[in-house]
């Protein structure tokens, strides 16, 4: 069953004309995404690679084609204004993968979303996510974001982060000892965004093909504390998780905007310590996140 | 990114956020020349991007970097002491921060100290406003000994600041009449300041209360939200990289994420997360890093050499190890990037690549081929015990 995408999504690209966007566009398609329309305003009528159609509204777009999930390619200055408009087109899912977003542009985004309850946001700042397929190097599944698509392989293992190549590591780790992932979730490593930690868990939770969970955080704020305390008393899957930065400086922003530690809060130290209060095996490195996962499906 | 305090009271000014008055010099002329335009009760102060400083000392063995003056002729005498000199405080570090400025300002007979900051909070997802009592202190003793003297009052991400927002926070903070009427305007302005340039913190401590009863800015703290200095071309010109360490500043030009820390294993990663955990497990494997290192998602050729370049430049660096995932990064780009830097500098240190992802197999050939002297790792694990290796041989 996978969460929140799998084979069957049509997703749609906003931003799809720029170069990162189109880049990830042809890389999604060639994993065999059902990428059914990309939106440029201005460029409507275009075709991207011969074969995608691009209208200038994400409202034209998901009336044409029926997508239900947007994924957003655009630059900082217009991103807010992206994710809004996909809410309003009646999306279900908008995956915002641009970094540089300012923090008060998401405060305001995420207060006007509350009038779009049916709708999820996920990111910004996230490499995005990936419901691995069946078929050769993990081909067939849905991809969407900028993750490199044969590292995965389909299985029960569900993955939530906030970091992008990091969760790579841990997918890797996870094909290679044989085991496979059913969905991976990269939730961004901005202060403000849209799913957190405990949201993906409990939708994990839920999931008959997920069983097991790998979760990644880092340094900054507090929901990871938020995540296990929650899993403490709901989760019925082990987890294994890891935590970025224990060897950070306090007050420093370790490249993303909202892995900081402030105030003396949102340390890798109790992070750790929350998870394992929680009954979470927390790997001491990140070579052994896979290994961790592996003790924690044996206790 | 920070600012001085002469650039905060411009700030200030601009939104009507009450401060004593005051004005910026570069040598003592100007710093005398100001304080005949003030009058008499005179301060000068030392700007650095740091606190402690009226309790700090100069290298050259002047004590304080904060100093009430008896005339204009005493403030030109201090600056001369202060300007061109390093003053080291508690929060400088040992080799302390050079004065090339100071404030000259007009000093208050303070009845009450207050504490005000606005802060992003992300918990809450909106600015939050701490206000307490207890000016003058450190607020995070205060919030671990005293909680009760700190009032959080959150603000609504749509609405904004209401006045019946500034007539409870003066009250909590035992205000009254007049001077409560002065600090909701205070508050008010300086709340839509935070949010016109795009602040993240903005802590004023202390918040005075004169014994003439105006209610006053004395100091303030800014940090601004890197995301959005696109769009704050007044905040981003007020930049000092003097105060920042050059290898940063070097950085930044390339568009690089770099932090300089301590330790003699440099690494160069692509992505935060994976950065910040490969400081982690050479820590874990017995070495210390050097640094952070984030050439991101789209670096180029010529980003990757520059980063190269950086870490070969700091001589505390014995090794360095290059951890890449290639998801949107190119492998090969990296391998190029590697070889071209180390064409242009040269290298004698022990260099440890481990490469993973897109385009590997192009990558590693790449590397291969180039003659280079360099280890080969195939997991993390391998690649920090491998480094830590080398620079003990």
């Amino acid at each position: 069953m996978a969460i929140l995408v799998d084979e069957n999504s049509k997703i749609l690209i906003q931003g799809i004309t720029g170069s990162y966007g189109g880049r990830h566009a042809k890389l999604s398609l060639d994993y065999g995404t059902q990428v059914v329309a990309g939106v440029t305003p201005g460029k409507g009528g275009q075709l991207f690679e011969n074969r995608v159609p691009i209208f200038d509204t994400v409202s034209e777009a998901v009336r044409e084609t029926g997508a239900t999930v947007s994924t957003i390619f655009v630059p900082p200055p217009f991103a807010g204004d992206a994710i809004l408009e996909a809410a309003d087109a009646g999306v279900d899912l908008i995956v915002c993968i641009t970094e540089g977003i300012p923090v008060v542009d998401m405060m305001r985004v995420k207060a006007v979303l509350k009038d779009y309850p049916h709708c999820r946001l996920i990111g910004p700042n996230c490499p995005g996510l990936v419901t691995p397929g069946r078929g050769e190097q993990s081909h067939g599944g849905c991809r969407i974001g900028i993750a490199p698509g044969y590292i995965h392989r389909r299985g029960g293992i569900g993955i939530v982060s906030r970091s992008g190549t990091l969760t790579y590591e841990a997918v890797w780790q996870v094909t290679n000892l044989g085991m496979g992932q059913s969905t991976c979730v990269g939730i961004g490593g901005d202060p403000i965004n849209g799913t957190s930690h405990l949201d993906v868990l409990k939708l994990f939770n839920d999931d008959p093909e997920t069983e097991a969970i790998i979760m990644i955080g880092e340094i900054g704020g507090t929901r990871e504390e938020e995540a296990a305390a929650w899993a403490k008393e709901h989760c019925r899957k082990p987890i294994a998780g890891f935590i970025a930065g224990a060897t950070a400086p306090p007050g420093r922003r370790m490249g993303h905007a909202g892995a900081i530690i402030s105030g003396g809060q949102g340390t890798a130290e109790a992070k750790k310590a929350a998870m394992r209060e929680a009954g979470i095996m927390v790997a001491e490195t990140p070579a052994e996140i896979g290994a961790t996962l592996v003790k924690a499906m044996n206790k | 990114m920070n600012i001085h305090e002469y650039q905060a009271k411009q700030l200030f000014d601009e939104y009507g956020v009450a401060s004593p008055r005051g004005k910026v010099a570069e040598t003592p002329e100007q710093a005398r020349q100001a304080a005949e335009e003030i009058g008499s009760n005179l301060v000068i102060k030392a700007q650095i991007h740091a606190g402690g400083r009226g309790k700090g000392t100069f290298k050259s063995g002047f004590q304080g970097g904060v100093h009430l003056c008896s005339s204009p002729a005493d403030v030109e005498a201090k600056a001369t002491q202060m300007l061109g000199q390093t003053l080291i405080t508690h929060q400088t570090g040992p080799e302390g921060k050079l004065v090339s400025k100071v404030m000259v300002a007009e000093s208050v007979e303070i009845a009450r100290e207050l504490y005000f900051a606005i802060v992003m909070d992300r918990a809450t997802e909106r600015p939050v406003i701490m206000a307490s009592t207890a000016g003058g202190m450190d607020i995070e003793e205060v919030a671990h000994d005293t909680p009760e003297k700190i009032l959080r009052e959150g603000v609504h991400p749509l609405n904004g600041f209401q006045p019946y927002q500034g007539r409870k926070l003066a009250a909590f903070l035992g205000l009254s009449g007049a001077q409560a009427a002065a600090a909701g305007k205070l508050f008010t302005n300086l709340y839509n300041l935070f949010l016109a340039k795009d602040c993240s913190l903005v802590e004023v401590n202390p918040l005075v209360v004169t014994k003439s009863g105006e209610v006053l800015a004395l100091d303030a703290k800014f940090n601004f939200d890197d995301n959005a200095l696109y769009r704050q071309k007044q905040v981003a010109a007020m930049r000092d990289i003097t105060e920042e360490d050059p290898r940063e500043v070097a950085a930044s030009e390339y568009a690089l994420n770099y932090i300089g820390l301590d330790g003699n294993i440099a690494c160069l990663v692509n992505g935060a997360g994976l950065a910040m955990a490969t400081m982690d497990i050479i820590k874990f494997s017995g070495g210390e890093p050097a640094n952070f290192l984030d050439v991101g998602g789209g670096a180029s050729k010529e980003q990757v050499t520059a980063a190269f370049k950086i870490i070969l430049g700091d001589p505390n660096v014995k090794g360095i190890l290059i951890n890449i995932f290639g998801g949107i990064m190119d492998c090969n780009i990296i391998a190029e990037g590697v070889i071209a830097a180390v064409k242009e500098v040269g290298l004698s240190l022990p260099l440890v690549v481990r490469l993973e992802g897109n385009n590997v197999a192009m990558g590693k050939q790449t590397l291969a081929a180039s003659g280079l002297n360099l280890v080969s790792a195939d997991n993390l694990a391998d690649a920090a015990a491998k480094i830590v290796k080398a620079i003990a041989a």
